[in-house]
């Protein structure tokens, strides 16, 4: 069964192409790491999926409907650099945002939906900063704090976008752990990821995106030099049976 | 004793509303858009006196928010079609005031109301533009419209609380769980254009613009909590009127100018006291 299905998404900026008829389906289930070269258009191409960009073209379907009408499903951790961390907020009440939907239009928090937060911020080791101003936080610890609030959220299909960019060694034990759990419970989760090397132990899917989709598949048949090599225009060399990005990478 | 009394209320009330309407502004970088909507609030207010025939604070407060909701549009709008925010500010503010100001010159002879006022306002002559109703006067009509934008402020803001707060710090995380992110970046905009009209025959479209911007940034300076910026912007914008008022008297000058003054006072202590990040603390910190 399909978790998402994706059909000739096209995205324009400035009259440039970023994502050209990009089309693939996501098998419920799976974890996915979305890979690419730098602009190759990882980052556009979940934004497009989840309508926080304008699209020229294309459909989205979850579960075979309309991503419109699915919107509830979805759970996201965005890039840790998009939001102003001096906002005048607590840990806690940035993972209470993932509850907007439990909480309701009008009302306020009530005392199960903050438990259920705290939950979700000791999964990720952060309850002991649960009322810590997020400035003072570390970006790792920043980092953590998005992964509750889309635990919070209980959806059914996660979107990440670059969650292990510049983190520490405890937070990217947690990211793992997540996605590993997830999976355990039959989540879909996509994942926008830069570190070739990692690919193989982290993820079962892959998406090769280089402005077009090279290729879309599992790891195990998808992930070679041939592809990479496509995908990245030849800048791959394989070290110790390992794809190592030689150029053009962060 | 009762003018004095007036002229304070006023202030205060100025002071509150603005403080906590431009609190929020503050908050989400969109200080500029208090400078844009303070002045073509004037078009609207010009445009109420053609329909209505009066300076009356209903259809005054109606134009108002017509003309602040419009310029937000026509900015989103020029911005969209790839024109930078800050010159799509610039062309839509200038280009509606001046509108404003070519109407004004056209009634001049028929309303106390001229540019001059416009800009400057003049507290002073509040306590005589009295509400009358049946020939009976309730006091002045500025009390009663600032009255009017301060409720209509603290309940919106109580009614939407999250939905401002989520879509000011993460709007694209909002939109995904379904706060109607339009909705309430134009409702913050007729929040805005109430408190501008609101506070305009006191404090005029310039000085406005302290009283809306400069106690929100100054309470970002001091609070760690969302409510707790938007409470402080609204006390800070308080204290500025009182002690701008007493400065007045001192010295025998502007009233609505020495709030806006002591506004930049207040800024200027935090900027270099506060505990966070103060100048002061930072420079002694490393000294010792």
């Amino acid at each position: 069964m399909n978790a998402i299905t994706v059909q000739q998404l096209t995205v324009v900026y400035d009259k440039q192409p970023a994502l050209e008829d990009v089309s693939f389906h996501v098998p419920k289930g799976s974890l996915t790491g979305i890979l690419g070269p730098n602009g190759a258009g990882k980052s556009t191409l979940i934004k497009a999926m989840l309508h926080l960009i304008p699209r020229k073209f294309g459909h989205v379907n979850v579960f075979g409907k309309p991503y419109t009408e699915q919107k509830h499903l979805i759970g996201y951790v965005p890039q840790r650099r998009e939001v102003d961390w001096d906002f005048p907020t607590n840990a806690l009440d940035v993972v209470l945002m993932g509850r907007y939907r439990q909480i309701g239009f009008f009302k306020r928090a009530k005392k199960e939906e903050i438990s259920w937060a705290k939950q979700c911020l000791e999964k990720v080791g952060m309850l002991a900063y649960a009322n810590r101003q997020i400035s003072q936080l570390s970006g790792g610890q920043q980092q953590r704090v998005f992964l509750a609030r889309a635990l919070a959220q209980n959806a059914s299909i996660y979107f990440m976008d670059e969650p292990f960019a510049g983190v520490d060694a405890q937070t990217e034990k947690a990211i793992i752990q997540l996605m590993k759990e997830w999976k355990k419970e039959g989540k879909t989760v996509l994942v926008v990821h830069h570190d070739l090397q990692t690919v193989e132990d982290y993820f079962d899917h892959v998406l090769l995106l280089n402005k077009k989709p090279i290729q879309y598949g599992e790891t195990q048949r998808v992930f070679n030099l041939n592809n990479l090599e496509q995908t990245y225009g030849g800048k791959i060399s394989f070290l110790e049976k390992s794809p190592v990005l030689i150029q053009g990478g962060e | 004793m009762m003018y004095t009394f007036w002229i304070i209320l006023t202030g205060c009330l100025v002071g509150l509303t603005c403080g906590i309407a431009g609190s929020l502004l503050v908050l989400r970088k969109m200080s500029m858009i208090a400078d844009a909507i303070s002045h073509t609030v004037l078009l609207g207010i010009v445009g109420a006196f053609f329909v209505s025939h009066s300076l009356n604070g209903v259809p005054m407060l109606i134009g108002a928010s017509v003309v602040g909701l419009l310029t937000a549009y026509l900015v989103e709008v020029l911005n969209k079609s790839g024109v930078q925010s800050d010159a799509a500010i610039g062309v839509v503010f200038t280009s509606l005031f001046a509108l404003g100001v070519i109407l004004i010159s056209l009634i001049g002879d028929q309303v106390h109301l001229d540019t001059n006022h416009a800009l400057m306002g003049e507290i002073a002559f509040v306590p005589w533009d009295t509400m009358m109703i049946k020939g009976q006067s309730y006091g002045p009509q500025a009390v009663w419209m600032l009255g009017f934008a301060l409720i209509a402020n603290v309940l919106l803001i109580t009614l939407f609380y999250k939905q401002i707060k989520m879509s000011t710090f993460d709007p694209q995380f909002a939109t995904l769980v379904g706060v109607p992110l339009t909705f309430i970046h134009y409702l913050l905009m007729t929040m805005v254009s109430f408190s501008t009209v609101a506070s305009f025959n006191s404090v005029g479209a310039i000085l406005v613009v302290a009283m809306l911007i400069v106690p929100g940034a100054t309470a970002y300076l001091l609070s760690e909590r969302f409510l707790h910026v938007i409470l402080l912007s609204g006390v800070i914008g308080v204290i500025a009127a009182l002690l701008g008022y007493g400065f007045s008297i001192l010295l025998n000058v502007s009233i609505a100018g020495s709030m806006a003054t002591m506004t930049g006072l207040l800024f200027l202590l935090a900027f270099l006291f506060n505990p966070k990040n103060g100048l002061i603390i930072k420079k002694l910190s490393t000294h010792y």
